[in-house]
Order: C-alpha cells, then structure tokens, then sequence
C-alpha cells in the first residue's frame, strides 16, 4: 500500500509538472515536424547565448517571433548545447544526429572542412556578414571564407589577485612561474593549454611539430608543478572568485564572470602577456544539414544588432561584429575598463592569430604530447 | 563506546548531508558566488522559472522516465511469468542470466551499444536523425527491463502456484485467474519494480549521453553542458526543489504506512 502511494504520488507529480509547463512551446520535445512549421536544430556550446535570463534578451525566441513576422510561417527551433568541440565532433561525425546550425571552435572548424563535414554556405543569404570586421576574414582555419561566420572570440590573459599579488611581478608568463607565489598559483588541467603557456613564455611555436620543443616545454612545465596549487578547468571560477587561488591564466571573457562574484577580500585584476592564445567560434552549416536555407537566416539573424549585442554582453566575449563592439549602449554596458581588455588595440590581428592559434597537431604528436603532459602531473 | 558511536553516526549524517545543505543555503543567495552570502533573496528560483530551456529538459526528463516506466514495468511483470512457465531448469537459468547481464554491464558500454546499434538501424533505413525520443525510451527501457524482473520473479517463486490453480477450478478462464489472484499476489514486487525503474531512469546521465538526438536533452545532459562556464545557481535552486519534493513524497508514504500499521493492530 505504501509503495502504491508513494508511485501514484510520483505519477501524478511528473505529469501536472509536464502538463503545467507545456504551454510554453506546446511541443514536449520531439523533433517531429508538426503541420507546416519549420524545425532548426542548432548545436551550441552551453552557456554561450543570450537566453533571457535576468531579463536579458531571448535569442531563441526572437528569432521565432521575428521569422513568423518576416516569412508568415512558424518555425521551431531546437536548441541543444554541449560541452566540448570533442563531444560535438563524436556526435555529429558518428552521423547519429543531424544539426542545422553548430558553432565550433577554430582548430575544430579546420578539422571539420578538411574531413568535408561543413557545407560551402550561400551568402546571399547572409547579407550581414558584411559587418563582421575584415580583420576576421580568410584566418587559416577557412581561408577562403566559403564555411564559417564567426560568432564570439578570446584571448587568454593572466588573472591575478591584487590584495595577495605585488603589482610590480604582474608581467608576463613569468608570473606563473614565480616563487613567491608558491602554492597560489592554479594552470590549465588540459596538455594543450598547459603546454601553450609555457611554450608562449619560452617564444616556441606552440604548433612546432619538433618534439624538441615539446620537451624543452616539459621542462618548463615540470619546474613548474612545486608552485602550483592545482591544475583545473572550470574549477578555476570558483577558486578565483573566493581567493582560494591567486594567480592562474583564463580567457579575457571569463575573467569578468569571475569579477562578477569574486568574494569582498578579493580583488582581481588581469593583463595580457606578450605572446598568448586567442581562439575563434564561428557559426558553421554541417553536412546532413535539413534546411540550409533556414540555417543560413538564422546566422544572418545572429548577426543583426540586437542579438549580436545581447549575446557578447550574455557571454562577455568578445564580438567580431562591427555593429556590436561600436554600439554606444553596448559600450556603455559594458564600461571602458570591460571594453580595453576585451579589445585590446592590435595592429594586424590576422596575423598575429595565424601565428599565435592554436592549429590540429597530428595524431602522433598528440600522443606524444599527452605522455609528456601525464609525466608533468605524476612528479 | 556510547559517545564513540554517537560521534560517529554524527559524521555519517554529516558527510551524507552536508553537501546538500550547502546547496540549499546557496541557492538562496543573492549573488552568484559560491563563497560569500550577500544576502537571502529568491532571485534564482524566479531565474529558473523563466528559464524555458531548463523547464524543458525536466519536462523531457520526466516525460521520458514515466513512458520508461511504463513500459519496462509491464514488459517485466510479463518476462517473469514467462520465466517462471518455462519447463526446462537450464533454460530458465540461462534467461536469468541474459536478462541480469544489461544491469552489471556498465554504463558506458551500454551506452555506446546502443548508440551503435542506433546509428547502424538508421543508416539502413536511411534516415538523417538516427537518434530521437524512441531512441532513448529503447535505450531506458533496455536497462530498467532487468530491475523489473529482479523484482517480480522472486516475488512470483514465493507465491503458491495452487493459489491460481484453485482460482481456476473455481470457473475463472486463465486470463482472470492472472488477473484476479497472480497479479494482486504480486503486486507489491511490480510496484518496487516500477519504482526502481523510475529512479534508474531519472537519474542516468552516461546512457542518455550516448543515446540522445536533436531537440530532445534531459536534465542531467543540460547541467553536464553548463560545464563550459560555470553551473548558475538557478541549478542550485532546481536541485533543492526536486530534493525537497523527494523528501515529500517519502514523508506521505512512511507516514501513510504508519497509520495502516496501526489499523492493523
């Protein structure tokens, strides 16, 4: 009797909670096309739109509204997220699901061209690529500029706490490596990341394919490891934030999430070091795409100004689009400071990209890599 | 000895607990911060009611663990009986095995079966979404299937085989015997089953990753993805909601249980 309770108690439960919130989409979900509506499935890292939370701007329903306005015809949009390039790779290449609309990294996006797993896109339809900054164009990942509008960039700085740091060792990759800061200091739990920064403080190209250079990084990396706290990932907001560490590299645009909670008793600060890593994410059409047509207005639509400006304030990266990073409210959003360090002042950006980025290592190397990069955590 | 047990059944609970506290504190929190209490606020749970998105996976979630439950729970109850029908000792043991094998594979191997096998049935069939809902309500029918069994077989080997029998002696056709007096017998090992299967489904994440398809992510995948950045506390806020609403539906049931002890007496 107990049991029969307690499961009916549960059905009942899980059904008004389904039926309840149902109205919002009136759609439980399935990707069935139902009637004449449009189905769009876009793929995107998580956290990285702007999705109406604290009032912010509802990209997804937007562009819903604004395509039965435009077009006199509904479209749904399926909004999916993952985690890594790496998880959206497997997925999409064990040709399991079809997407219409996938926003990958820049080493990814190269992968993807050369494996022929992108569409050549049609940009007539994408009329507003024409505000993405020129500085942006024929990168190395799409030289020709046939598959991918960009969507948000970064560039890794160094973070540090100023009620614990001296300004004056502030400087350079050399902070990282710095005695006084013994046990403060936190580095990236991933071989790429981790070996980048030591290989942008000895001025190696983080692309050598020399196992030499690789070594000499290994042993930067393991005179390292007394000083260092710990290696994370996204353990770094928290430890940041609460001044359980002091010192450690992140992006640009993060830097300001974790300003945006950082404890009382802390005060983070961030600066650029010379030679540093900058990644781009840019919106690409895959092949198995349902509705090209469709998936190529929606990155027109993600390029117009209210969305472009609503996601780069939601993300705090970056914007490659001209319309956002000149909009007064935007600027005025974000303050001058925000504004400095997300848009430094570079002379030639594309080059310095094409040679700082990080590029797709073959598998070898990686291999190689990863041995050295467990040897380094081990000791 | 006395202290010495009380001390450490305290650090059991503390350990069992504390994190769950703390999660509850902090989804109160005005700011986003996990390491300082600005101030008591219920900014979050109003976050997470807006959010469409996340109401969507838990509506997916549960949608998905109630349909999986259904259906293992009748496939089971009828395995078993066929189970326990069959005439021959080897081949009895042999379906107890093959049907106990789903529960001690683990997860990740299940996983990517599936997902293979999927992807393969799609390819054949030519479609470009392989995987979708009813790829997924397979996949959790799949490994709830065996709890069920585990559950109801024992529960029919304790019932009295002439119990059925006599019923139909008395007049009833098969067919209501099972139902008149083999599925009330049973009933309390269906309902475990049933239960079992709800919280297998629920609460799998490693499964679900391989096996899910486009438009349709539960819970567990959404907070998995939020991982890029950080896990806002409008998680916190979900977490302590679907907490409290367990501890509900705990407290009805033992306390309904209670009172059916006493009219016993």
């Amino acid at each position: 009797m107990k049991k029969t309770i307690t499961l009916l108690l549960a059905l009942a439960l899980a059904l008004s909670l389904a039926a309840c919130g149902g109205s919002g989409s009136g759609n439980s979900g399935t990707s069935a096309n139902s009637g004449k509506s449009l189905t769009l499935n876009v793929y995107n890292w998580g956290e990285y739109i702007s999705d109406g939370s604290e009032d912010s701007y509802d990209t997804i329903k937007e562009f819903e509204a604004w395509y039965q306005e435009t077009y006199g015809q509904a479209v749904r949009v399926n909004y999916d997220t993952y985690a890594s390039n790496e998880d959206m790779y497997s997925k999409l290449s064990s040709g399991a699901v079809s997407y219409d609309v996938v926003i990958p990294s820049d080493y990814m996006i190269a992968r993807m061209r050369e494996e022929g797993m992108l569409l050549p896109l049609n940009f007539d339809n994408i009329p507003n690529y024409s505000n993405i900054d020129e500085s942006f164009k024929g990168l190395f990942y799409d030289p020709d500029d046939q598959y991918s509008v960009p969507y948000a960039y970064g560039i890794v700085g160094v973070i540090w706490n100023a009620n614990e740091v001296d300004a004056s060792d502030a400087e350079g990759w050399e902070l990282l490596w710095n005695e006084k800061y013994a046990g403060r200091i936190v580095q990236f739990n991933n071989s790429r990341d981790a070996f980048g920064t030591a290989m942008y403080k000895l001025g190696i190209d983080v692309n050598s394919s020399d196992t030499a250079d690789w070594d000499r990084a290994f042993e930067e990396l393991k005179a390292q490891r007394p000083l260092v706290y710990s290696y994370v990932m996204d353990e770094i907001y928290n430890m940041m934030e609460s001044g359980e560490a002091a010192i450690g590299a992140y992006y640009a645009g993060d830097y300001f999430t974790m300003l945006d909670a950082q404890a009382p008793s802390v005060d983070l600060q961030f600066y650029y070091p010379d030679n540093t890593n900058y990644y781009i994410d840019a919106m690409c059409i895959p092949k198995g795409c349902q509705n090209q047509e469709l998936a190529e207005i929606f990155i027109n639509f993600m390029l117009s100004r209210d969305a472009a400006v609503a996601n780069a304030e939601y993300t705090w990266y970056a914007s490659p689009n001209k319309i956002v990073y000149t909009d007064e409210e935007y600027i005025e959003e974000m303050g001058e400071e925000a504004m400095e360090i997300l848009y430094p002042p570079m002379e030639d950006f594309a080059a310095s990209y094409n040679e700082l980025a990080y590029r797709n290592l073959s598998a070898e190397l990686l291999d190689y890599i990863n041995t050295l990069w467990e040897g380094v955590k081990i000791n | 000895m006395k202290v010495t047990s009380k001390i450490y059944t305290a650090i059991i609970f503390i350990f069992l607990f504390a994190p769950i506290a703390i999660l509850l504190v902090f989804s109160f929190n005005e700011a986003k911060s996990l390491s300082v209490f600005s101030g008591f606020s219920l900014k979050w749970y109003r976050e997470l009611l807006r959010d469409e998105a996340t109401l969507q996976s838990v509506r997916n979630t549960l949608l998905l663990a109630v349909s999986a439950m259904a259906i293992s729970t009748v496939m089971g109850t009828a395995a078993s009986v066929g189970i326990m029908k069959l005439r021959s000792k080897w081949l009895r043991a042999t379906l107890n095995v093959a049907t106990d094998i789903p529960m001690t594979n683990p997860d990740i191997i299940t996983g990517i079966s599936l997902m293979l096998m999927f992807v393969f049935v799609g390819r054949l069939l030519g479609l470009a979404n392989s995987l979708s809902f009813w790829t997924m309500l397979i996949a959790h029918v799949t490994f709830c299937l065996p709890y069920v069994i585990l559950q109801v077989l024992p529960r029919l080997r304790q019932m009295d085989p002439s119990l059925p029998e006599a019923a139909m002696d008395l007049g009833c056709t098969p067919m209501r015997a099972f139902f008149k007096v083999t599925i009330p017998e049973i009933m309390p090992g269906i309902l475990t089953g049933a239960i079992m299967a709800f919280t297998m489904s629920l609460d799998d994440f490693v499964i679900s990753y391989f096996t899910s398809g486009a438009g349709f992510q539960t819970l567990p995948i959404r907070i998995y993805n939020m991982t890029k950045k950080t896990v806002t506390p409008k998680m916190y806020a979900l977490a302590t909601i679907i907490f409290f609403v367990i501890l509900a539906l705990l407290l009805i049931s033992n306390l309904t249980d209670k009172k059916e002890e006493k009219q016993k007496q």
